[in-house]
């Protein structure tokens, strides 16, 4: 009776322990996350206070949601936004539509636009929903900015996306593990990963949380 | 024809005595009764949305709705206070009229089914299920037509038109697919139903529910089995109704009608806010109704042994534990079986259960003539295997021929 045995299967698992960690919710710390998550996005700026953003627009051409729209101008001689020649005057990205899959963040050629790990952010209009570019532009420390429906809590901020654009950065395989970026978030430089291979010999690859 | 029935219907010979002389006091007991059915269903089946919900994530190693309430048992509350809050989208291709009848169509007969339901009363020592509301006697179950059987089948076919027609007036192509896979399979499936519940009413010889459970709460085979229809009708009928039952309800593994990957809700698929949640009602209001016919047509109904206090009390409590058995192997079918194909569906159904079913029939109605006549059983019961069995391989080869057939043309 080959049947029947699948019902035996599924009633077993009634006894086993859930593989889902229920999530923390109200006062106590936040449930740790793990390294590659992918959370609400920033605007990054360089060391000097210019912004990243050359208003490319391929960022809102790779998005899988159409949830970003960008609109690049020419930057005022006089008083430049960008160091290029032009950046991003509107920039706007509705989280409504947001799938968090990072192809914005790997498309960028300016690495203008990365994560955070922040997911806690409920807002309760569809006008908040759509961070504006003063809303994703990070501060004059490199620090994301904080809206009043997030959650953010102390040291947040340095937590950041990375790793899968440590993976390949033109999507070639003999590239993976090469690091390609560099300093994410207006933190300066970071020390690059190990390639994946002597990550994997020396065990060190296991997850953050 | 129609005078004895109407005559009997009127005088009030068979069924609910409450019913006998008609006054006040009996419309009051009347109006309680729908009263306190109405409410218990609803929230039966807000308790088996959560149950289904809460199990499932058990058998998936999941934990489930664990935040409205103590385990969670108030997000079917909420999710339905959400409904109603929710815009109410009707499209505008939809047949506007047909498109608003439509729920109504599935959630009206999802509650008559249980009018004829007898769920409690004591059933022991020739107690008739009798119990005594405000000084009248009657019966624990809202009606108790003398057509019992064909009015549970007559209301399970009503709600065939809902997903019908819900998925035609949509004006929507995944829908109307939906809603012809809906109706072929209720109608196929249908008859199969049929001829297993006929079973039932041969052996114990009622179309009565109230008469059928009577009939069942006795001592059963060699005295220590009760007395039930699925020993009665030798336990195949029990399978084949289940099986039917459940594509009746087009719950997996017989969701075809609804399946989101490939008809993204099916016939559902335009209804927003509260019709939608009527549908959702009703499908589960009819997993409930239809396991409590499964304990009234093969486990007895409420018949039980009463162990202290009221009998009519021990008879709710083994109803529910009855029909919890069928909830719970609803769910779990969900968590262990994959759909089925289209075809394989129509086949199972007409190739397979159908033929089974009457086959089954014939026997159950052969050992009836052979009791009636005083012929020996067993003889008369091997003959009627024989003959089962010869059918059997007659239809397996004729099916089998027939595929051979097309699949020649398909190669010419």
């Amino acid at each position: 009776m080959g049947y029947l045995r699948g019902f035996a299967v599924t009633f077993r698992q009634i006894f086993q322990r859930p593989v889902t960690t229920p999530y923390l919710i109200g006062k106590g710390p936040k449930a740790p996350k793990p390294e590659r998550l992918h959370g609400r996005h920033v605007l990054n700026r360089y060391e000097d206070g210019m912004e990243k953003c050359i208003g490319c627009e391929l960022c809102a051409g790779v998005c899988p949601a159409r949830c970003i729209y960008v609109r690049g101008a020419d930057n005022p001689p006089t008083d430049p936004v960008s160091p290029g020649e032009r950046y991003g005057y509107v920039y706007e990205i509705n989280y409504l539509r947001c799938i968090h899959c990072d192809l914005c963040v790997e498309a960028c050629p300016t690495e203008a636009i990365t994560e955070t790990k922040l997911f806690e952010f409920s807002f309760t209009s569809r006008a908040d929903a759509i961070y504006t570019k003063d809303e994703l532009l990070v501060d004059e420390a490199g620090m994301p900015k904080h809206l009043p429906w997030e959650d953010w809590r102390p040291g947040e901020e340095e937590f950041t996306s990375g790793w899968v654009r440590a993976t390949a950065p033109a999507g070639d395989a003999s590239y993976e593990g090469r690091v390609g970026w560099s300093g994410e978030l207006g933190f300066g430089v970071r020390a690059p990963e190990g390639d994946q291979e002597s990550r994997d010999a020396s065990g060190s690859a296991g997850r953050a949380s | 024809m129609s005078a004895p029935f109407a005559g009997s219907l009127l005088v009030g010979q068979t069924g609910d005595p409450l019913l006998f002389s008609v006054d006040a006091v009996a419309v009051g007991i009347v109006i309680l009764k729908v009263l306190v059915i109405f409410a218990l269903l609803l929230v039966a089946t807000m308790f088996m949305v959560w149950f289904e919900r809460k199990l499932i994530s058990d058998m998936q190693n999941r934990i489930g709705p664990n935040l409205a309430g103590p385990f969670g048992i108030l997000q079917t509350l909420a999710d339905g206070i959400k409904f109603f809050f929710k815009e109410d989208v009707i499209p505008d291709k939809s047949q506007r009229k047909v498109f608003i009848l439509a729920p109504y169509l599935a959630f009206v007969p999802a509650f008559l089914l249980f009018a004829v339901v007898p769920f409690g009363g004591d059933f022991n020592g020739g107690n008739d299920g009798m119990v005594t509301i405000f000084g009248r006697d009657t019966y624990l179950q809202l009606a108790d037509p003398p057509i019992g059987v064909l009015f549970i089948l007559a209301m399970s076919s009503l709600a065939v038109y809902g997903a019908m027609l819900a998925g035609w007036s949509s004006g929507s192509k995944y829908p109307l697919l939906g809603s012809v896979r809906a109706s072929a399979q209720m109608v196929s499936y249908e008859a199969a139903l049929g001829l297993s519940a006929a079973a039932v009413v041969l052996v114990t010889g009622t179309l009565s529910t109230h008469s059928m459970v009577t009939s069942q709460a006795g001592d059963g085979p060699w005295g220590v089995l009760p007395n039930w229809g699925i020993l009665l009708t030798l336990g195949v009928p029990f399978v084949i109704f289940v099986i039917a039952g459940t594509a009746e309800l087009n719950r997996p593994p017989f969701d075809l009608v609804e399946a989101e990957q490939e008809l993204v809700g099916g016939f559902h698929t335009e209804y927003s806010s509260i019709r939608f949640a009527l549908f959702f009602l009703a499908e589960f209001m009819n997993t409930i109704t239809m396991s409590a016919i499964f304990v009234t047509l093969f486990l007895g109904g409420p018949s039980g042994p009463a162990f202290f206090g009221p009998g009519w009390m021990w008879g709710v409590i083994w109803f529910l534990a009855k029909v919890f058995i069928f909830l719970f192997m609803f769910v779990w079918f969900r968590a262990t079986l994959p759909r089925m194909r289209y075809d394989q569906l129509m086949d199972l159904g007409w190739k397979v259960l159908i033929p089974l079913a009457l086959g089954w029939f014939l026997v159950l109605a052969s050992l009836e003539v052979a009791d009636a006549r005083q012929w020996n059983r067993w003889v008369v019961g091997a003959i009627a295997a024989v003959v089962l069995v010869g059918g059997a391989a007659l239809l397996r080869k004729s099916v089998r021929s027939g595929a051979a057939l097309r699949a020649e043309e398909v190669l010419d």
